[in-house]
């Protein structure tokens, strides 16, 4: 028990603490970063990599931890980031107002849409969240309202927004709530995860089929996940929003929510620090393999060699190709395999759950599926 | 009135390639339970072969229809012969781990349009057919371009083609079969995974007509196009119910039309928001889709 509370509590916050001393390190790493540590171009980037290693945390409490395959997650993302940016730019609300408002729709939107989509399971419902985030990515572009500013994205009133996170000044201010914010979504995680609907999540995950006979209903504890990670998915967004200083329509495409997955799978499914190490690796290499593609090494190669190697989404799909076949568990299922056998088998914090997720879960439902829909 | 004629066919010819692409899909997923994300990049491949085909392999054939029917059957060959090599080295060492499967096509989906974009740049590239399919023919009083009828024609003739083939030969019965059990169909001897290089080849070649005939109709063809088709495809495909090839296509129809209709006669861009407002009503209503109500 008390071994529990350090590995869930004391580490983490460890962890956490001493990321916060980051924007006072003056280090220049020169091949990893352009600039110092501490410069606002790399606190900007390590921020950025710190919210989506929390986006994909909260991805990953559906996908790792309930065994929901969403792809509609980025509509609960541009929920936080366009809303609150449109309430202080075109209806001139207070920041307070509209983050107070994009947090009640971020609750709101994903109880109606979760009760619609949950009517159907597995691969259906992947796909019924996918058609909901389009029609969100069509509101934004087509923007009836003259909101969102379509193509060209949304730049914020900066007089609205508080003042200690505006200006290159304030970065580290953004650096740390970036922290606050994956420290946040990493202790909720671990307390719902650990509650009590929390183990009914994974008991679903495992077999859907064997709660329903136990007598539970799968289906409102699935929306409960369903709703718990939207809504701190929609806190990210805002999050975003403060970083990058303005909505753009990337943010709702469906590439986004791909890219949550891939964060996800890389880093390890179902695992608190695997997710959140997924996000951070991914988005720091989606940054800088454009940087490794330009550079004179790689412009010096056949054109058979170069066009791929400028591609970092080309790259990190390969990667990820070869993560699922050969690595199920990701990084995370990677860390697992050096640790002793008893450690890792007692509790599976650094759980197979990837694999887990993938071998167990649909054998029985899909083949009634196969049974239901009768002959072609 | 006129107007309303024109909508129905472009609606009509919209939903045809809906069709091209869910009934592969539909296929796909029944037989084996994969959802295909790649499923847009062999559109993609049908497309982009045969546009380069015609753009350099073909290019002094004289007559521009022989030149664009060379280019469109190098893009099926193209597509057929992708998809086949994508079920044997990427889908089938993850048998039966479907999960799996979903994720290795989604990162074939991104790194395939990301590769394409590297070769041939994010541009819009002109697509080059025959000069009367842009002509119109006059109906009613309305004008409606000709490439429509092209479209509708070929779905059509795709439709009954992959009917007969299912119900009249042996693969198709195997197929069936394998749809609705495929432990049995195992059990009884027979090699169930020919059946699904076969179903995933079929796929290949059904999006491949779809990708040439996005060429026809946009005139343009360009590396994101595959992605943006799959996602009605996959409305389509939910609308139709999973597995069922009739329900594909006239839930294909269904969500074309209304498309269009509701794009015209409302604002540009709710037409889309509608067709998710219906995909949400018939779940609602049909947690299965209408495969129940019009099952093949």
């Amino acid at each position: 028990m008390r071994k529990r509370i350090v590995a869930d509590f004391a580490w983490p916050l460890a962890v956490f603490g001493t990321l916060a001393f980051v924007p006072k390190v003056g280090w220049d790493i020169p091949k990893l970063f352009d600039s110092p540590i501490s410069s606002p171009g790399t606190l900007n980037l390590l921020a950025l990599c710190l919210v989506f290693g929390g986006l994909a945390l909260t991805y990953d409490l559906l996908f790792g931890f309930t065994g929901l395959l969403s792809f509609g997650h980025a509509l609960y993302v541009a929920v936080g980031s366009y809303i609150t940016n449109i309430a202080i730019t075109d209806w001139h609300w207070s920041f307070a107002e509209a983050v107070l408002c994009s947090a009640a729709v971020g609750l709101v939107l994903p109880v109606v849409l979760g009760f619609v989509s949950l009517r159907v399971s597995g691969i259906a419902f992947a796909m019924v969240t996918l058609a909901f985030a389009q029609a969100g990515a069509v509101l934004v572009d087509k923007d009836p309202h003259g909101w969102t500013h379509g193509n060209e994205g949304l730049s914020p009133d900066y007089t609205k927004l508080p003042s200690a996170f505006v200006g290159v000044f304030n970065t580290k201010h953004l650096y740390w709530l970036a922290l606050a914010y994956v420290a946040i979504v990493f202790f909720v995680t671990r307390w719902a995860v650990e509650s009590s609907p929390g183990r009914i999540w994974q008991a679903i995950r495992e077999n859907e089929l064997r709660v329903e006979v136990l007598g539970l209903r799968p289906r409102a504890y699935k929306l409960m996940a369903f709703v718990l990670s939207s809504f701190l998915a929609t806190i990210g967004g805002i999050v975003y929003l403060l970083l990058n200083n303005t909505s753009d329509p990337s943010v709702i495409s469906p590439n986004f929510t791909l890219m949550l997955l891939l964060m996800v799978v890389i880093g390890g499914a179902g695992s608190r620090w695997g997710a959140v190490l997924g996000g951070i690796v991914y988005y720091y290499l989606d940054n800088r393999l454009g940087a490794v593609g330009s550079s004179s090494t790689v412009q010096d190669l056949p054109h058979v060699l170069r066009t791929p190697l400028e591609q970092p989404l080309f790259l990190l799909g390969t990667i990820f190709i070869l993560i699922v076949f050969f690595l199920p568990g990701g990084i995370a299922g990677l860390a697992a395999r050096g640790r002793p056998r008893a450690c890792a088998g007692s509790r599976r914090r650094f759980a197979p759950a990837a694999r887990s997720v993938v071998h167990r879960r649909r054998r029985s439902p899909n083949r009634r599926r196969a049974h239901e829909y009768g002959d072609l | 009135m006129s107007t309303f004629i024109v909508l129905s066919i472009t609606g009509l010819g919209l939903g045809a390639m809906y069709f091209l692409i869910a009934s592969g899909l539909s296929l796909i997923y029944g037989l084996m339970g994969v959802l295909n994300f790649a499923h847009g990049a062999f559109l993609t491949v049908g497309s982009y072969a045969s546009w380069w085909m015609s753009e350099h392999a073909f290019h002094d054939v004289s007559p521009i229809l022989l030149r664009f029917l060379l280019g469109a059957l190098c893009g099926l060959v193209a597509g057929a012969v992708f998809a086949a090599l994508v079920e044997l080295v990427l889908i089938r060492p993850l048998y039966q781990r479907h999960i799996e499967q979903v994720l290795v096509t989604v990162g074939l989906s991104l790194a395939f349009v990301a590769l394409v974009q590297g070769i041939w740049g994010p541009t819009l590239r002109p697509y080059a057919v025959p000069g009367w399919l842009h002509e119109t023919t006059t109906i009613f009083g309305a004008h409606i371009p000709n490439d429509r009828w092209i479209e509708i024609a070929t779905a059509g003739v795709v439709l009954v083609l992959l009917q007969l083939f299912l119900r009249r030969t042996r693969y198709g019965l195997i197929i069936r079969a394998g749809v609705e059990n495929r432990a049995m169909v195992t059990a009884l001897g027979i090699n169930v995974r020919t059946a699904f290089t076969l179903v995933f080849a079929i796929g290949g070649v059904a999006a491949a007509i779809a990708g040439v005939l996005s060429g026809v109709y946009f005139s343009t063809i360009d590396p994101g196009q595959g992605t943006r088709l799959l996602i009605f495809a996959f409305i389509v495909v939910v609308i139709g119910g999973l597995g069922s090839l009739g329900g594909s296509a006239f839930a294909a129809v269904v969500v074309g039309l209304l498309q269009q209709y509701v794009n015209f006669y409302a604002s540009a861009g709710i037409g889309d928001i509608a067709v998710v407002l219906l995909l949400g009503l018939v779940l609602l209503a049909r947690p299965r889709g209408l495969a129940g109500a019009f099952a093949t």
